[in-house]
């Protein structure tokens, strides 16, 4: 399998010793490059899920969905995203605006933060924490700040009640989604995401044995939770367009709205790229003990499309749900979590560390 | 019961009361005796008169007066009409009947908005549909319709003067003038629309909430009110028929049907058998298309988008029959008094007859997507309950009153064009609740292709028009047509001079009463579940402001 270190490694050799920089300036342009590679990364994907989410959608509902700009409508959102750019970005009266200009940066902050932290493949891992799954829980709640921000600054008080039940929401949500990660944690023994993976080369952490047991009632709570957390239908309550218009991003315009649009979609991906690393094996490709042909098959295939296969897969279930459920009210979305899903989450937990003992 | 017994009663309540006969009884009576009219109406045990379908204001030119329009939901569908007036044209004050019945309430706001009748002890009087400035009253015969007079406003307004509201009080020393308040300071008022995804038109609530829970509900109407009634004062019959399309523009055909049959009836017309068929077939396709498109709404408004889409999609096989035979795909303009205007298409019978089992499928495919999924489940039932005695004080007609167990069906009360000759059960269901409402869309969906399918192997061959008049005048007289329109019972009132224009219309809007139950069965509940109960009610604004 092609290790993606050869690459990184070239480009680190090929800065210090061939063009002979100091450490100072070889990290600043790694950095750079980094950065860079992300910030398209982040870009590119976005663009492409709202086409595939587009598609899809239409297919759901017997339409043909974008089909006018470029072959099969592939351009369409480029040209969304030039329209989107273009557009003037209205300035609410009476609003506070210092939050107001704020509130979108925070959750775009938030949801790149967190992809960068993703093992897209062997070797194409730009930070490797120590803390990886805790790192990964704490930096995608800080979107919230931004949605509150963003509900409390606009002055409009269909935001007010997005942004309040968004935070409702996403309080309770990270409870069970955090949790479901943890059961994981518990049974790899590591925090560390490349770890993780690392331990399901021979098998994925839902096929495992005895321990598939908690591991999938664990994934599917995370889908669940985690769908909750990017406000997603069936969960999209706090921008249920037909009670609050849109929620808490109404009064935003132009690329500031454009930002609240990416990371909406880049969430779905993030949440569904950590369910594949942390249950799916991450970017191991699929192998079953003893059949040793079709594992050097299976090795043929390069991490980089296991890692988005697995990934699309995730996010092609989210988007069937979205697309077939309707939306719950807030009484049931939190009596969901807090009755139901909370005490699984705990009680799966405590099953995952009985099956961790007992092995 | 016959009609003898109403009239002993009346008169023994009011000796001089002025009593005619007809197939229902007219009286006129006094207008300070007549509360005690209305009550002992309403309250008799052998009367039972609960059911105020509509509240027509009067302008007989000497007088200004109201036409109350009562049914006996016990009795056999009795139907009684009150009449008074007042000679008063400066301050005209008449008593109120809100208090008997519910829906009165803003059917006399009416009244007050364009006659100018105030009502004494009515909750809240204020006017309906204009602005609370308004010069003049539009549908006075004298009124000035001169543009001067109201001018449009060229500058942004404060929606302050909805907040308060003026009284008339029956007191001890008299009728005495007062105002309260709608909203509190301290209240946390949201205003739904008038542009907002979820009113289906421009409806205007003003809801107070705390927290997610509703408080209160104000609803303001009149940003679509096109003055249909005062433009029909001018028009002649025909030209009637193209505006009523554009009342309740979902069952426009069957809107349109109202008005043909009661021309018809005035001008004692005889429509040839074929042309009820059609009539008949164009009513129920309507019927399905606004309840596919209401289904539509009402999960849409829940979030599930791709059952909207489904709902969209099987209207528009409707749609594609309508454009075909009629011409037109959301107001066909097919049915002219004495029949329809022209014949059926060819393939009309046989396209109605590859719609019916796809439907069926669809229909199943309904109860899977949605019907049966727990969330939608669990959004509906135990939600919005409106009891058979609240259905029928607010006039909540149509599917919304048979969903609480109250049989409002017209089709089958009062059998207008083929109803009586086609085998139909009315779709009913007694708890009330929001899934009561969206189940008995559904029922009435498959109801009416069961009727299709009887309609168009029965379907006789021979004139689709009668021969009418070039130009039609009504004999003098006064004409009520009841028909079952895809929300509720659609009244027509047509009183007329004898002129080739009508002296006044008045189209009874099923969805107005709907409105008016919004208020009692949301109060309590989540601000979600508003949206979703007054999908449920399915009501539409252009029906409101007519």
């Amino acid at each position: 399998m092609f290790d993606f270190k050869v690459v990184t490694d070239w480009i680190d050799t090929l800065l210090r010793v061939q063009l002979g920089l100091p450490n100072f300036w070889t990290l600043a342009i790694e950095f750079i490059l980094v950065g860079v590679a992300f910030l398209a990364a982040y870009a590119v994907l976005a663009l492409i899920l709202i086409y595939v989410e587009r598609k899809i959608c239409a297919f759901f509902q017997c339409r043909i969905g974008p089909n006018r700009v470029g072959k099969w409508g592939i351009l369409q959102s480029i040209a969304d995203m030039i329209k989107i750019l273009l557009k003037e970005i209205i300035s609410i009266d009476r609003s506070d605006k210092v939050l107001f200009v704020l509130a979108p940066f925070f959750v775009i902050m938030g949801s790149i933060l967190t992809f960068a932290a993703l093992p897209f493949g062997k070797g194409l891992h730009a930070i490797d924490f120590n803390i990886g799954v805790f790192y990964l829980i704490a930096v995608s709640s800080l979107g919230i700040i931004g949605i509150l921000l963003a509900g409390w600054s606009s002055n409009n008080k269909y935001t007010l009640i997005g942004a309040m039940r968004s935070g409702a929401q996403l309080v309770s949500y990270e409870l069970s989604a955090a949790l479901a990660l943890m059961t994981v944690v518990v049974f790899a023994g590591t925090m560390q995401l490349s770890q993780i993976v690392e331990k399901q080369a021979e098998v994925w952490n839902i096929f495992n044995g005895i321990a598939a047991i908690p591991a999938f009632i664990a994934f599917v709570i995370y889908l669940i939770a985690g769908h909750a957390e990017t406000n997603r239908g069936p969960f999209d309550l706090p921008e249920a367009e037909s009670e609050l218009t849109a929620g808490y991003h109404t009064e935003y315009s132009g690329i500031t709205f454009g930002f609240y649009y990416l990371a909406e979609y880049m969430n779905m991906f993030i949440v569904a790229a950590i369910a594949t690393t942390v249950f799916l094996g991450g970017w191991q490709p699929l192998h079953i003990s003893g059949w040793e042909g079709f594992n050097q098959v299976m090795d043929y295939i390069p991490s980089v499309v296991w890692f988005f296969g697995k990934t699309a897969v995730c996010i092609f279930f989210a988007l069937w749900v979205r697309w077939t459920f309707p939306r719950l009210r807030i009484d049931q979305l939190l009596k969901f979590e807090w009755k139901i899903l909370m005490p699984i989450s705990l009680i799966n937990l405590l099953l995952m560390a009985l099956v961790v003992t007992l092995l | 019961m016959d009609n003898s017994i109403i009239k002993k009663k009346i008169l023994s309540v009011v000796p001089d009361a002025i009593i005619e006969e007809t197939q229902f009884i007219t009286a006129t009576i006094p207008s300070d005796k007549l509360r005690e009219v209305a009550l002992c109406l309403k309250n008799d045990k052998e009367l039972q008169f609960d059911y105020l379908q509509d509240l027509i204001g009067m302008d007989w030119g000497e007088t200004l007066g109201v036409i109350y329009n009562l049914f006996s939901t016990s009795n056999n569908q009795q139907q009684v009409v009150l009449k008074t007036s007042t000679t008063n044209k400066e301050n005209p004050e008449l008593h109120t009947v809100s208090d008997i019945w519910n829906s009165a309430t803003l059917y006399e706001r009416e009244v007050y908005d364009f006659f100018g009748i105030k009502f004494i002890n009515h909750p809240g009087l204020r006017r309906l549909f204009l602005r609370a400035d308004w010069n003049g009253y539009p549908l006075r015969k004298d009124y000035d319709t001169d543009a001067k007079k109201n001018p449009i406003p060229k500058r942004n307004q404060t929606i302050e003067d909805m907040e308060t509201t003026e009284t008339l009080t029956l007191t001890n020393e008299g009728v005495v003038g007062g105002s309260f308040q709608l909203f509190d300071d301290k209240e946390y008022i949201v205003n739904m629309g008038p542009q907002h995804p979820a009113t289906h038109g421009v409806l205007h609530l003003r809801v107070s909430l705390e927290g997610e829970t509703v408080k209160k509900i104000d609803p303001n109407f009149g940003y679509i009110h096109r003055g249909i009634e005062k433009m029909c004062e001018g028009y002649t019959y025909p030209q009637i028929l193209h505006l009523t399309d554009r009342l309740d523009y979902l069952s426009g055909t069957i809107n349109r049907h109202a008005v043909c049959l009661c021309v018809e009836k005035a001008i004692g017309l005889e429509v040839p058998e074929r042309a009820h068929y059609i009539r008949t077939i164009l009513d129920e396709l309507t019927r399905i298309a606004s309840h596919l498109l209401g289904w539509g709404c009402m999960c849409m408004d829940m979030g599930s988008i791709t059952a909207f889409v489904y709902g969209m999609r099987d209207r528009e096989k409707i749609m594609d029959i309508f454009e075909e035979s009629g011409g037109g795909r959301l107001m066909c303009n097919y049915s002219v008094i004495g029949g329809v205007s022209h014949d059926i298409h060819p393939n009309f019978i046989q396209r109605i007859r590859d719609f019916i089992p796809y439907m069926r499928k669809m229909l199943k495919e309904y109860h899977i997507l949605f019907t049966e999924n727990p969330i939608a489940r669990g959004r509906m039932n135990d939600i919005g309950y409106l009891t058979t005695e609240q259905a029928i004080s607010y006039g909540v007609t149509g599917p919304s009153g048979r969903a609480s167990g109250w049989m409002n069906d017209v089709r089958k009360l009062a059998p207008y064009a083929a109803y009586d000759k086609i085998k139909f059960e009315p779709m009913m269901r007694t708890e009330g609740g929001t899934f009561e409402r969206y189940i008995v869309r559904l029922d009435e969906v498959e109801e009416s292709l069961k009727m299709l399918e009887q309609l168009i192997d029965k379907m006789p061959e021979g004139e689709y028009c009668a021969k009418t008049k070039a130009i039609i005048k009504i004999p003098e007289g006064e004409y009520f047509q009841r028909v079952e329109n895809a929300r509720g019972d659609f009244g027509v009132y047509i009183s007329s001079k004898g002129d080739k224009n009508p002296y006044r219309v008045k189209f009874r809007s099923p969805c107005m009463t709907l409105v008016s139950a919004l208020s009692p069965i949301t109060c309590g509940e989540k601000i979600a579940d508003l949206v979703m109960i007054g999908a449920s009610l399915d009501y539409v604004i252009p029906c409101i402001d007519r």
